[in-house]
């Protein structure tokens, strides 16, 4: 990604992700956005405000309801020159296309040994936290780690969402993009054009010597403030951002690990054979000398997403995320 | 119809019979056809390939799906249209690498823009939608035609790309090849509607019946789409009626769902014969032409039993290779085990 010229401006997680999809059309002709209501209405979140305005409808336009069809026109567009940036309107709702994405978005590279590539990138409003009803509140992230050939990011701050996104769409390779509802209006100053790492590298947020705590998307705010309240109580946590569930940073987070000696996996998604479960398997396989006690996870319980007057008790919040970690056998040490 | 099933000329109003060098070469290609699908349908029992399922009896759909195309166009076919592909250049060989049991589609889809044929039913169709459609914002004249069976239109695809195309005036013309049978589930028990062609009703994309074992009259409605897309006219729906002379693969036994006088009464319509008959009629085809077409076809069904006669050891380093544009750390791992292991075996050999 070339982007040279450093700009400094304060932007909520929506704004910037508005801004990586505007800076990467100016940028690129054959970046064209397209979705349900991402035209005149801008996006239900509004991630998409204003660029049909500015790029006209040929670049930004509104599309049939039907995500399997969204997804499967971004697919013959990438196939055909263009680099697709499409949005589901939210997380449950692009399970119509799960089809396309997991036998076509992730394996036309592969079936054409690399002859056909597909630098497409499909926005993923994803995860709860916003009092939403049902079907608007998935962790869907495991579904596509599962599955070989797709980049899975999810960022947690509104300069990673920026500059993810900017690397996502200049990635060769199809890119699952999860934005976290509740953090499209957390906001911080983003330099934009800033170099961030890229895809497949995750960020020690806060440092910390007794344990680590190893979160992604809507669960790094949770873990800092986690880490925030344990150091009033004389513990210093480390919180690790994976920014990255695929390609996954094995060596950022075993590093950290191996610091420490203790972590805790945290995780809105059902804790099942999900994400988190993998963190802590592989963690275990490489670290296990390092470790004073098992790996704790605190995730959503393997129930479907709560209504909003009851969610509050399905999401890892700060005390489970400490009790958890009060868990790490300490009294060993 | 344009040629009736004895190869006698039917007057169509409205509908221009091809000229002459465009049936003889459809007929050329005909021959062809029948014989890789005879020649692949005998690899299939010798263990050369996997799996065929054979578009015997629907070749006159794959020759004019190939022969109404323009350079530049794309073809998107299905399981079953191995001869499409390769009536646009794709080499027999390659167009049957997934057949054989290979991990990829054999041949580079840019080089004759052929899309690697599509497994899943009609999940190839919005892909079509979006080559069309990326084509028509850069300004470019190129159409897109995307096959599918009747089986395929009841997957919610088909009604997402139709609809999809209608919306974005996109140049595509999908074409349905009826041939009566999803395996083993007759037409009447796919849909109610009064033919397949009708389903573009609902979506605003004007559909059309045709006979689809008269190769004449496939060219001329077919053409006719395809430059009527490429004027900007929108999608069109192309049904072909034509029929499945055998078995959906090897692997199946079409005497449990269907009669033998079935078939038999579309031996009759056989869309070779009937060409034959008409092109000799016309006194544009004679027995000398008829063995050079035979030799010719001779030629390409030998080169496809030698191709895939041929032992290729497969690497299985290779799996690991085209997954990303670079593999993540943990494919790289996994790739090392595989070469251990192979490297061990030879150790041990």
């Amino acid at each position: 990604m070339t982007v040279t010229a450093t700009d400094h401006v304060k932007l909520t997680m929506a704004q910037a992700l508005n801004r990586a999809l505007r800076d990467a059309m100016a940028a690129d002709p054959a970046v064209v956005v397209f979705g349900e209501d991402v035209g005149a209405l801008g996006g239900v979140f509004r991630i998409t405000d204003g660029l049909t305005a500015e790029f006209g409808e040929d670049r930004c336009f509104d599309t049939p309801l039907a995500e399997s069809g969204i997804v499967g026109v971004a697919v013959g567009m990438a196939m055909n020159g263009m680099r697709p940036v499409v949005e589901m309107q939210f997380d449950a709702f692009a399970y119509p296309a799960f089809e396309q994405i997991v036998s076509h978005v992730a394996k036309m590279r592969n079936r054409t040994r690399g002859r056909v590539t597909l630098p497409m990138v499909i926005r993923v409003p994803y995860a709860g936290g916003i009092g939403g009803v049902e079907h608007h509140c998935d962790s869907s992230e495991a579904y596509y780690a599962h599955t070989p050939g797709l980049h899975v990011v999810a960022p947690a701050t509104p300069a990673d969402a920026y500059g993810l996104l900017r690397e996502a769409i200049a990635s060769d390779d199809p890119v699952i993009f999860l934005e976290p509802k509740k953090l499209y209006w957390s906001k911080e100053e983003v330099e934009l054009g800033a170099e961030v790492p890229g895809i497949g590298t995750a960020v020690v947020r806060r440092a910390g010597t007794d344990a680590t705590l190893i979160a992604y998307g809507p669960s790094v705010p949770v873990a800092l403030e986690a880490a925030e309240v344990a150091a009033g109580e004389g513990r210093s946590l480390q919180v690790v951002d994976l920014r990255s569930i695929v390609p996954f940073d094995d060596e950022t987070v075993c590093a950290a690990v191996r610091s420490t000696g203790r972590a805790v996996v945290v995780a809105e998604a059902a804790g099942f054979a999900s994400v988190s479960s993998e963190i802590v398997a592989r963690v275990t396989e490489r670290c296990f000398h390092a470790l004073a006690a098992p790996i704790r996870r605190v995730t959503g319980f393997d129930i479907p997403y709560p209504p909003p007057k009851l969610e509050h008790f399905q999401l890892p919040g700060v005390d489970r995320v400490l009790d958890a970690v009060d868990d790490l056998q300490w009294e060993d040490s | 119809m344009l040629i009736d099933p004895h190869g006698n000329a039917v007057d169509a109003s409205g509908y221009a019979a091809p000229d002459g060098p465009a049936l003889l070469r459809a007929f050329a290609a005909l021959v062809t056809a029948r014989r890789l699908n005879d020649q692949a349908y005998a690899l299939v029992r010798q263990g050369r390939l996997a799996v065929y399922p054979s578009s015997h009896g629907q070749e006159a759909c794959q020759v004019a799906a190939a022969q109404v195309l323009a350079d530049g166009d794309w073809l998107f076919p299905t399981y079953r249209d191995t001869i499409a592909a390769v009536g646009r250049g794709v080499d027999p060989v390659e167009a049957l690498s997934l057949l054989k049991g290979d991990w990829h589609c054999g041949y580079d889809p840019y080089e004759h823009n052929v899309a690697p044929h599509a497994t899943p039913l009609a999940t190839q169709l919005p892909h079509a939608v979006g080559v069309a459609h990326a084509a028509r914002l850069r300004g470019e004249p190129t159409v897109v035609l995307a096959l599918c069976g009747d089986g395929g239109t009841s997957e919610g695809d088909f009604h997402e790309a139709l609809n999809f195309a209608a919306v974005l005036r996109a140049p595509v013309v999908f074409f349905v090849q009826n041939n009566e049978y999803a395996i083993s589930v007759p037409l009447a028990r796919q849909t109610a509607a009064p033919s397949l062609a009708h389903k573009g009703i609902g979506y605003g994309v004007p559909g059309e019946r045709v006979d689809g074992n008269d190769a004449a009259a496939l060219l001329t409605v077919l053409g006719a789409a395809v430059e009527r897309a490429r004027a900007g006219g929108g999608p069109q729906l192309i049904e072909a009626h034509t029929y499945r002379m055998q078995a959906h693969t090897n692997a199946d036994d079409a005497t449990r769902y269907r009669r033998d006088d079935e078939v038999a009464a579309w031996v009759e319509r056989d869309p070779i014969t009937r060409l034959e008959a008409h092109l000799r009629e016309r006194g544009l085809l004679d027995d000398a032409q008829l063995a050079d077409i035979t030799a010719q076809a001779e030629h390409v069904a030998t080169h496809l039993r030698d191709g895939l006669n041929r032992d290729v050891e497969p690497d299985p380093a290779m799996l690991f290779d085209h997954v990303y544009a670079s593999p993540t750390p943990q494919l790289t791992e996994q790739a090392a085990l595989v070469a251990d292991e192979l490297d061990r075996e030879g150790a041990l050999r």
